[in-house]
């Protein structure tokens, strides 16, 4: 295993192939939780974490259970009851181990039960056939990726409060735009690593 | 949906379609509005995909309704999702695959779309098998046609062709078939569909706030 590799796979994930930008996945969160910086970084957080677990979890049982029986074809289902399982058991445990984190993370381990990037990196994990430590690379890129979307996003949109927009535009519509604006900034990162 | 005794089923698809379209006014699972619709292929295949999993969703959580413990139906509403996203996810493999490469990821990811789970919650887990369907066929038919018109644009102005027939002679506007390009796209869409409401419907205009 070379360590320039899993470098490469976690610039790649962030940057290159950024779940926001360039795969267009997890944009109701995206939007939903970027209007306010504490918001964002205390989603930021959660998700990183939530997936690099749920791309550990989901790998193990993917290549310990449902190879050896042949039963590839039950991935979703698989796949999202692990990610729901272990958020609701994350939920719980952090309930009771650290009360003040939880009502700083709770509310947003409740919303990512069922998110489609979460979903996304155990799919992609077992598409690719990554091994456990690039899954694990790759959940924390696309993690990381993720968070300094939400960031950017965030600093924008508190500035944006401030802005006159035109009545038909307040809200997604101007946000959208927005983010075709730093997709279109982040093109520039394509090329930049050859895998 | 305000009487439940009395609903009109063409109501039901009025509603799906304008009312409470799913892209344009309540703004749920935007996820493959700017994923798949850089072609009208695209987008068209992953509008009939989430049509037929949200009317079968609904029809079987409509029939299970009475046998569902409340206290776990979200789960058992995911699990219907995740088995007919699976459903759909091997016959799309088996009869096109080649539109399947590039959609592939994003039809295992309805299972994670808000819309079939609140049109479950909301709607089929409280009414009947019929109106259920045509619910479903309503909110169903409005994703196919909101991706159906942003890929229309989008396959239109960044390759010059529809379904893959050149139509346009001068060079295409590269740009929209770029991601940056979905974004766009969408967020004119959305703005000009909210100053059409504004202007000619006095309308509010705004379609939420993201979810």
């Amino acid at each position: 295993m070379h360590f320039g590799r899993l470098l490469e796979l976690i610039i790649a994930a962030s940057l290159i192939n950024n779940f926001v930008f360039t795969r267009y996945l997890g944009l109701c969160i995206f939007f939903g939780v970027s209007k306010k910086m504490d918001t964002a970084l205390g989603m930021s957080m959660t998700f990183t974490a939530v997936m690099v677990i749920s791309s550990a979890l989901s790998w193990i049982i993917y290549k310990t259970v449902m190879i050896p029986l042949h039963l590839e074809f039950l991935e979703i289902m698989v796949f999202i009851g692990v990610v729901a399982g272990f958020v609701q058991a994350a939920d719980t445990m952090m309930r009771k181990l650290s009360p003040g984190l939880y009502y700083k993370l709770g509310i947003y381990l409740a919303l990512i039960t069922t998110n489609c990037i979460i979903l996304a990196v155990p799919l992609i994990n077992a598409q690719e056939g990554y091994n456990f430590i690039e899954a694990l690379c790759f959940g924390l890129g696309s993690g990381l990726g993720f968070s300094l979307a939400l960031i950017i996003m965030a600093s924008i949109r508190e500035k944006l409060e401030l802005a006159d927009i035109p009545k038909s535009f307040r809200g997604l519509p101007i946000s959208f735009v927005l983010t075709g604006l730093i997709a279109l900034a982040f093109i520039g990162f394509s090329g930049l690593i050859t895998l | 949906m305000a009487q439940p005794n009395k609903i009109s089923y063409f109501g039901l698809i009025k509603n799906g379609i304008f009312g409470e379209n799913p892209i344009f006014r309540v703004a749920l699972s935007l996820c493959p509005a700017v994923a798949v619709t850089n072609s009208l292929k695209g987008g068209m295949l992953m509008g009939v995909a989430v049509l037929f999993v949200q009317t079968m969703t609904n029809v079987t959580v409509s029939i299970l309704r009475k046998f569902i413990n409340p206290k776990v139906r979200i789960p058992i509403f995911i699990l219907v999702t995740a088995t007919w996203v699976t459903v759909s996810d091997l016959l799309l493999h088996a009869y096109e695959p080649a539109a399947y490469k590039q959609v592939g990821l994003y039809i295992k990811l309805i299972v994670a779309f808000a819309i079939i789970l609140s049109r479950a919650e909301l709607f089929a887990s409280k009414n009947k098998v019929i109106p259920s369907i045509f619910d479903g066929l309503g909110m169903g038919m409005g994703f196919l046609l909101a991706l159906t018109v942003i890929s229309f644009f989008r396959e239109l102005l960044g390759s010059g062709s529809l379904l893959g027939y050149p139509l346009v002679a001068t060079k295409p506007v590269l740009i929209f078939v770029l991601p940056a390009g979905g974004f766009f796209a969408v967020g004119l869409l959305m703005g000009f569909f909210n100053w059409i409401d504004i202007k000619f419907f006095g309308g509010a205009g705004s379609s939420g706030g993201g979810h």
